[in-house]
């Protein structure tokens, strides 16, 4: 089973893989709002009401974790994050199935759903492991648009007759302290 | 006559609308033969420029043939020329144009009043650009009324065909003034942020003048394939720290010049969490701006180095690192183009060979196509560059 699922995110390209990331991204930041504002409601639909503040630290965590992987280059590491995340969920919520709970089967639930976004998880960020971020494809070549009669580094200075006018040269006292040793090209009077 | 008309956001149409009479004895009426859509334009597409009205002609980069003259136009004028027009309109005879200052005429903003409420003192008048600008019909259409047109135009010599010229009314002295507003030293490192149309032809008249190297910053591999091909070294935001890429390349100093050819409406990323605040505020109308390009290169210029900005900026700004640009001691030039400032000499080398602006041309199409060409190019679907519009 784990070697058919690592066939599969191998054939997951770099681009799927970062779409699925950017949708877990943003239902990290989802549910991580859900618990931190809604976390007294969701402790007590689950039978845990000991463990309020937990689930809204849970929830501060979850939105962090989304923010990275949607404004990180290359989410890799942030995804790991949500499997370690996933695993710490998973371990609460075995720990309310140990003990007494009046809402066992909402547990149940809840360890079934996270258990599901688990394995996304851990098909995202294995897809995403060893795959570098993808850059645009260059569709579209302008390579050869120059507008230049020549190499560009040939046309260097070519309009160094250019004379700046006044209003729009530095003054001495502010130019930068790289002026030339040598007029390499041509410089208006001043 | 056809033309492009504003409809509201993102509603350009082509319709037919009565054609351009005489209204003043220093008029003229120019038959369009090519016009573009200029980047500036999808600011008025996605409304961020306030003074539109419905139904207004868009289009300020035109060129065509003179079919008509005002009595007092005809000593510079004649049936028949061809011309560009530049998209400032220009009186040539108050204090701002004697000095040079066109961009700043005081005697075209047919709304000056209101251009003084908004900004303090008028601005030149525009072709197709907001009633803040005088509201004049623009140059997306079959025929134009030019005002003061005895001295609002560039006449063009056999030979050269509308591609080689017609951005001699916009991009390329835009391109061009931002370059001069850096005085190029031959030991200068000049970042571009952006390498659309006014972007390549900063990098191109940067190169020109002879800076020792040109960085263009865009995200689009096309427009950074085009920038690489006028000299430039690329940096692409989406994969590099701008910061860091520019450091590198100067010693840890900085760029010398940098040039904003972005504005207003600069990309919204995740992976630069001010532009995501901008968007958030110019929705609530908190700021009407996104001036991220702007913080990032008062960040990273080289003290005494100067900020250059060809931008369109319509309004306010926040969260501008002013102590970076006093501590530093950066001096800042910005403003419209002052177009007849540049064209005689840009002709001329338009002329000898020197630069040919028609590279960046990548869509031809009929005016009737405009409306999904706006879309095409704000949307950098197709390879989308610059689009040409044959009326």
């Amino acid at each position: 089973m784990a070697h058919h699922r690592n066939r599969r995110s191998a054939q997951m390209s770099r681009e799927s893989a970062d779409a699925l990331a950017r949708g877990l991204g943003w239902f990290s930041i989802a549910l991580g709002a859900v618990e931190v504002f809604g976390g007294k409601g969701v402790a007590r639909w689950l039978g845990m009401e000991q463990n309020e503040k937990l689930l809204r630290a849970y929830g501060v965590r979850e939105i962090m974790t989304g923010v990275g992987i949607l404004a990180s280059r290359d989410p890799t590491p942030w995804i790991w994050g949500r499997v370690a995340g996933d695993a710490l969920d998973l371990a609460t919520l075995g720990k309310g199935l140990a003990d007494p709970n009046a809402e066992r089967d909402r547990v149940i639930m809840a360890t079934g759903a996270v258990a599901g976004v688990t394995v996304l998880d851990i098909i995202c960020a294995n897809a995403l492991t060893g795959q570098p971020p993808q850059s645009r494809q260059l569709r579209w070549d302008y390579s050869d648009r120059s507008g230049l009669p020549k190499p560009a580094m040939q046309m260097r200075g070519a309009a160094s007759d250019f004379q700046a006018p006044r209003d729009m040269r530095i003054p001495d006292a502010l130019r930068p302290y790289t002026q030339p040793q040598g007029n390499e090209f041509p410089r208006p009077s001043m | 006559m056809k033309a492009l008309r504003w409809h509201g956001k993102g509603d350009i149409r082509c319709e037919t609308v009565p054609d351009p009479e005489i209204e003043h004895p220093r008029d003229a009426i120019i038959k369009v033969t090519s016009c573009a859509i200029c980047g500036s334009d999808l600011h008025l597409y996605n409304h961020f420029m306030p003074g539109m009205k419905k139904g207004d002609i868009v289009g300020h980069e035109f060129m065509g043939e003179v079919v008509e003259v005002g009595q007092d136009a005809k000593s510079a004028l004649k049936v028949g020329d061809r011309v560009v027009v530049p998209f400032t309109i220009i009186c040539g005879e108050c204090d701002q144009c004697k000095r040079g200052n066109f961009s700043v005429c005081e005697r075209t903003n047919r709304n000056a009043e209101l251009a003084a409420t908004a900004f303090g003192h008028t601005t030149a008048g525009l072709f197709g650009y907001t009633h803040l600008t005088g509201g004049y019909p623009g140059g997306q259409a079959e025929y134009v009324r030019v005002p003061y047109a005895d001295k609002t135009h560039i006449k063009i010599p056999d030979g050269l065909t509308d591609e080689q010229v017609l951005f001699l009314g916009d991009i390329f002295p835009t391109g061009w003034q931002a370059a001069v507003q850096c005085d190029i030293e031959p030991t200068d490192t000049v970042a571009i942020w952006g390498a659309g149309p006014v972007g390549q032809m900063a990098i191109r008249s940067a190169l020109l003048l002879g800076a020792k190297q040109v960085i263009a910053i865009d995200r689009l591999p096309e427009r950074l394939s085009m920038a690489k091909a006028g000299g430039a070294i690329t940096i692409n935001f989406e994969e590099e720290s701008v910061i860091e890429r520019l450091n590198e390349l100067t010693n840890g100093k900085g760029p010398e010049k940098c040039i904003d050819s972005v504005g207003l409406e600069s990309h919204v990323s995740m992976n630069h969490p001010d532009t995501l605040l901008d968007r958030a505020k110019q929705t609530v109308m908190l700021e009407s701006d996104r001036p991220h390009v702007l913080r990032e290169m008062m960040y990273v210029c080289r003290p005494a180095g100067v900020l250059s900005v060809p931008g369109v900026y319509g309004g306010l700004v926040d969260k501008i690192p002013f102590g970076a640009v006093m501590n530093k001691g950066l001096t800042i030039r910005t403003g419209q183009t002052h177009v007849n400032r540049w064209t005689d000499d840009l002709l001329r080398r338009i002329q000898e060979g020197q630069i040919d602006p028609s590279f960046v041309i990548t869509h031809t199409v009929g005016l009737e196509q405009g409306p999904e060409m706006y879309e095409t190019f704000r949307d950098k679907k197709d390879g989308c560059i610059k689009v040409v519009l044959k009326p």
